[in-house]
């Protein structure tokens, strides 16, 4: 188990990255958890979305990258409507997912494994929305 | 050239610590017109004003230039001190060298270069300062106290005590606001009731107050220690002086669709209702919207059932004129509406409830008696989550910024009340952070937790699902990281405290401000906390921000001696630093009257005579008593006619001049 | 009235119920619908990162098209809604977008965000009105007891969306009751059915069985809904269920208009 290193230093450029291509400016969470409590995918998450936050906060990024929260995030935005201080956890989450995906071969979701899930009844917007999000 | 002395303060190390004093002193002492510099560590001390007067007098001072801290500080200070020399008050200037200088630079070198340009700047405009003399005005010993409220009865029976008449104006039909609404009262659990009611009743029989219920301010004129005030008495039907509160009209009353205002709509009342049993003035009113009477000509039941012939169908407002030498705002607060909050369900369910309604439904003389029940079913409930922080601390679109800084104190009390009468029921409250700063706070709150059992829960709900008689609560701990949820059957909303809708219209006919959240604004944060930036204006309770009772009740006692040291004063010196018209130059335009914030402006009617013609033209003209002095006329004024006395344009313009030199 | 069309891939192939239905039934309603030519695939989300300007492009095409017609923009799909929608409104507001997305495009005339998008719900609303959709109601559908499913991508995030109060909305139940049903409100209708975690995790879909369980707990029959991918987690999630079924908001309309 790693101990909390309050933001390791080879890890500020990732946190920059993320904080930039979001928007998002993570100082204004309180931790209320609303974002969390109100979060359809929380069941499927190991770590909730304000401790996403608060993680970002401390510049723990490779607890996050290790989570299997970001890629369950429905991007469903109740957290974004609800938050009292104006923060887009889902863009935050985003940012995160990307951060991953736009390395070299870290594609979560790749031509191979539609025939895995594919139906005859499946709507093409699964697919797109599905490579869009998970694949760069 | 006048003889002109200069004392540089070095404030400790406020000033000394980034200013070059010695070099300030040498650059001074060659600037035109100085005959005299000094430097002292403490210049507001008793040692650093005598050095001023002791100067004045020795070296015969026609000016005086104290570079120090803001004329906010010490202005006053050190005109005394002039005065007491001798000198005319308002030929002392200061040059700000701590607020406009050292506080905010950190480099030395600019820092000094500054201060020696800012009091250049005021040694220029010292020169073309002349005596004013400050005028007298007399004082109306008469106080008005807006709002009915614990501030309101709390600041009149203060000033009453002190042998001042008072009137209270009260929109609602009776004194009392919210504290009459309120079960028992945090910190100590006494009953609200038990002792706002003989405040109440001190209220309406002290003879120095005089009570105008039912009634608003249509208008406000005049200024400090000569108000003139317009109230609107709205019509309320029932003839207050007949009338002997024997209710029989409210009890017989067929309409009765409309809901409580005082029970929070959890209870119906009468179209001619008193709004609670211990009301003062215990006289009822006609809420004619619901009236059949008004409605459908029809009814009439109390005017025949009035044993004292008190029913007065024909009644209509009436604007009463009164003089008043002081005003105190107490006007009070809401609580917001939760419509944009509908994952709490409370437009959709009737267990989930605002901790207004909370206070009604478990007070003895409330809707159900006191009995603890649910509204749906009229059953106990087993569990029941509080929610704080509802819309408070929130800078979305849907709540309000700051802290509304009662919630988690009355929301223990009410968790503490049901526990302490039921303890079997299982209470939760979510919460972002618990806030309880005050005397005997914290500890009460930890007694909701150590003593009663109820659970705190640092954590926010999600969304509320009702489902079958139960409200599933979604919620999450933040301290576990567990998602919750929770099979309520009441959930209570502390709602965040707002200002009354009708602040800033009242703010505007009164001249006072209020800030961006609409509460009133005080004239310092710090210093002048119950004084508004109009004269012989003050606030009194939450009307100025949320407050708990006993701050409330502090202020209102704060206001009441501001309001008797006024009205103990015969006279008013009034400030010269006031605009005056040069008619010559005047166009009549009246730029000026549109713009002065304080109604001091009006127009003139002039007869001119030219060569036998006589002619009559129209100018400005300022009232001395009410012009602030703020100045704005002066820039409105095209051909330049209106100047500040004190601040003239060509003071200004020799400050700017000295300062780009 | 004549308004632009988008229709968007997913309404050609496996949800050509939802169009074919809403086509018939602005015919009877006399709203004229111009499908675009031209239209691309929107990219069915939303691209939230700053950076992303690509995948903005295809909506900014099809609203600057529009607008250069004076026609307002009309969608189907929830999700297209969704995208044009969002990027209309940047293109409204930000900067950084307008500028990259215009520089990219060469439009014969700057974008500015200036279209109006309507989904066709609002159109209805708004546009037609319900009270006036009642009147056209020839086979009212009295006595069914038909659950809104709102989903995500229409109410949120609201300040963008603008297309109902998020928390407690009430288009589809007016839609519903103009109908001639009877609307249940239920309270899982505003929740996430999964979306495209659907690729993702191909176990149970917890958060599409607590709608549905959530609408059948109160005797919903007929679940309506805007979006395909919403239905696709559903009717999957229901698998053989038979106790509600899933349904384009267009199939009821057409079916109280008497022309399915
Ligand atoms: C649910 C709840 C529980 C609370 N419990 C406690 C507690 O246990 N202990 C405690 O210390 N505090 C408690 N408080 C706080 C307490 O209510 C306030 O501190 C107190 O009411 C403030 O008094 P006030 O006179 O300033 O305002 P208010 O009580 O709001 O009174 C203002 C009065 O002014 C009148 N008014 C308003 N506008 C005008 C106008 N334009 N013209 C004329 N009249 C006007 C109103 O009708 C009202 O009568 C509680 C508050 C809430 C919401
Ligand atoms: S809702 Fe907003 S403030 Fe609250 S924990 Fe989530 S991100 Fe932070
Ligand atoms: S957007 Fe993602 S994190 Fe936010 S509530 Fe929806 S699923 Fe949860």
């Amino acid at each position: 188990m790693i101990r909390v290193k309050i933001t390791p230093n080879n890890k500020q450029s990732q946190l920059q990255y993320i904080r930039e291509i979001s928007g998002v400016n993570i100082n204004k969470c309180i931790q209320c958890t609303k974002c969390s409590a109100g979060c359809p995918a929380s069941a499927r998450m190991d770590i909730l979305p304000h401790e996403i936050i608060r993680l970002l906060q401390l510049g723990q990024v490779e607890k996050i990258f290790h989570s299997k929260s970001i890629w369950n995030c429905a991007s469903c935005f109740v957290c974004t409507e609800r938050c009292p201080r104006n923060i887009d956890i889902a863009r935050l989450i985003e940012a995160i997912r990307l951060t991953i995906i736009r390395q070299p071969g870290k594609s979560k979701f790749k031509p191979d494994d539609v025939p895995g899930i594919i139906d005859d009844k499946m709507p093409q917007q699964v697919l797109v929305s599905g490579f869009r999000k998970y694949n760069r | 050239m006048p003889r002109i002395g200069a004392f540089v303060c070095w404030c400790g190390t406020n000033i000394a610590g980034t200013v070059d004093i010695e070099q300030v002193v040498q650059a001074v002492s060659e600037m035109s017109g100085i005959v005299y510099v000094k430097d002292y560590q403490y210049m507001c001390s008793e040692v650093g004003q005598n050095l001023v007067k002791t100067a004045i007098k020795e070296w015969q001072l026609e000016r005086v230039i104290i570079a120090s801290c803001s004329p906010r500080m010490h202005e006053n200070t050190f005109r005394k001190a002039a005065k007491a020399a001798g000198l005319n008050p308002y030929l002392v200037e200061v040059a700000n060298i701590r607020e406009h200088c050292s506080w905010v630079h950190k480099n030395k070198e600019e820092a000094t270069k500054k201060a020696i340009a800012l009091i250049r700047a005021a040694v220029a405009k010292a020169s073309l300062n002349t005596e004013l003399i400050a005028k007298e005005i007399d004082v109306e010993n008469r106080a008005l106290v807006i709002g009915g409220g614990i501030a309101g009865i709390q600041t009149a029976l203060d000033i009453a005590e002190a042998g001042y008449q008072v009137d209270v104006i009260e929109k609602s039909p009776s004194i009392g606001g919210k504290m009459a609404q309120i079960d028992k009262t945090f910190p100590t659990l006494d009953c609200s009731a038990c002792i706002l009611t003989p405040k109440m009743v001190d209220v309406a029989s002290h003879p120095n107050i005089n009570l105008y219920t039912y009634s608003e301010i249509e208008s406000v004129n005049g200024f400090v220690g000569n108000f003139e005030v317009t109230i609107k008495q709205k019509a309320r039907s029932v003839n207050l002086e007949k009338c002997t509160g024997c209710g029989i009209c409210t009890e017989k009353c067929p309409s009765r669709k409309s809901k409580s205002e005082f029970d929070e709509g959890l209870r119906t009342r009468g179209a001619i209702y008193t709004p609670f049993p211990q009301a003062v003035p215990n006289v009822p009113v006609i809420d004619r919207e619901h009236c059949l009477k008004f409605n459908t000509g029809k009814c009439g039941i109390c005017e025949k059932l009035c044993p004292a012939g008190a029913i007065e169908f024909g009644q209509e407002d009436v604007l009463v004129t009164k003089k008043y030498g002081a005003v105190v705002v107490a006007t009070g607060f809401d609580i917001i509406d939760l419509d944009k909050f509908g994952e709490y369900q409370y437009q959709n369910h009737p267990d989930v409830l605002t901790s207004l309604e909370f206070e009604r439904l478990t007070n003895a003389a409330g809707p159900t008696a006191g009995k603890f029940i649910r509204p749906s079913n009229n059953k106990r409930p087993e569990k029941v989550v509080f929610i704080q922080c509802v819309g408070s601390r929130d800078v979305s679109s849907r709540g309000k910024s700051y802290c509304s800084k009662i919630c988690c104190m009355y929301t223990a009390k009410q968790a503490m009340l049901i526990k302490d009468k039921y303890p079997d029921i299982e209470v939760y409250v979510f919460y972002i952070d618990v806030r309880t700063p005050g005397k005997n706070f914290d500890e009460f709150q930890r007694r909701a937790v150590e003593e009663y059992g109820v659970n705190y829960i640092k954590g926010m709900v999600g969304k509320i699902f009702p489902a079958g008689d139960k409200l599933i609560v979604h919620g999450v701990d933040s301290f576990t990281g567990d998602t919750l949820k929770i099979e309520a059957d009441m959930v209570v909303l502390a709602a965040a405290a707002q200002a009354k809708p009708d602040a800033e219209v009242l703010g505007r006919k009164l001249a006072i401000s209020t800030d961006t959240n609409n509460f009133f604004t005080e004239a310092h944060p710090k210093l002048r906390p119950v004084e508004t930036h109009s004269a012989g204006i003050y606030l009194a309770g939450a009307c100025q921000g949320p407050k708990d009772i006993p701050e409330t009740v502090a202020q209102a006692g704060a206001a009441a001696a501001k309001v008797i040291g006024l009205l103990s004063k015969r006279k008013l010196v009034s400030n010269p630093c006031v605009s005056v018209v040069n008619e010559d130059l005047c166009n009549g335009c009246l730029s000026c009257l549109k713009i002065c914030p304080y109604d001091a402006i009006a127009a003139k009617e002039l007869a001119t005579n030219n060569h036998g013609i006589t002619s009559k033209r129209i100018v400005a003209k300022v009232n001395e008593a009410l012009c602030q002095g703020c100045g704005g006329c002066t820039v409105a004024c095209r051909p330049g006619a209106i100047d500040l006395k004190g601040f003239t344009n060509k003071q200004i313009t020799a400050e700017v001049d000295a300062l780009c030199h | 009235m004549m308004y632009s069309y988008y229709p968007g891939c997913t309404l050609k192939t496996k949800a050509q119920d939802l169009e074919r239905f809403a086509l018939i039934s602005a015919q009877v309603l006399g709203i004229e619908l111009a499908e675009q030519q031209d239209w691309q695939c929107c990219g069915a989300v939303y691209p939230l990162a700053e950076d992303e300007i690509a995948g903005k492009l295809s909506a900014v095409r099809s609203l600057a098209a529009a607008h250069s017609k004076g026609e307002k923009l009309i969608t189907l799909c929830a999700a297209c809604h969704h995208v044009i929608k969002r990027v209309n409104a940047d293109m409204y507001s930000n900067e950084f977008v307008r500028k990259r997305v215009n520089n990219y495009l060469q439009l014969p005339k700057n974008y500015n965000g200036e279209a109006k998008v309507l989904h066709y719900l609002e159109l209805l609303r708004d546009d037609v009105g319900f009270s006036k959709l009642a009147e056209q109601v020839r086979m009212p559908l009295t006595g069914r007891k038909i659950g809104a499913y709102y989903g995500c991508l229409l109410l949120r995030p609201s300040n963008v969306m603008n297309f109902d109060d998020a928390e407690n909305p009430s288009i589809l139940e007016d839609f519903i009751t103009a109908l001639g049903a009877t609307a249940v409100k239920y309270p899982f209708r505003t929740e996430c059915c999964g979306g495209y975690l659907t690729v993702n995790d191909q176990e149970a879909n917890e958060m599409a069985a607590n709608i549905i369980n959530s609408a059948i707990g109160l005797e919903v029959e007929e679940i309506l809904t805007a979006c395909p991918l919403c239905k696709y987690n559903l009717e999957k999630e229901l698998g053989t269920n038979t106790k509600v079924r899933i349904v384009y908001f267009t199939e009821l309309l057409a079916e109280a208009l008497a022309i399915k």
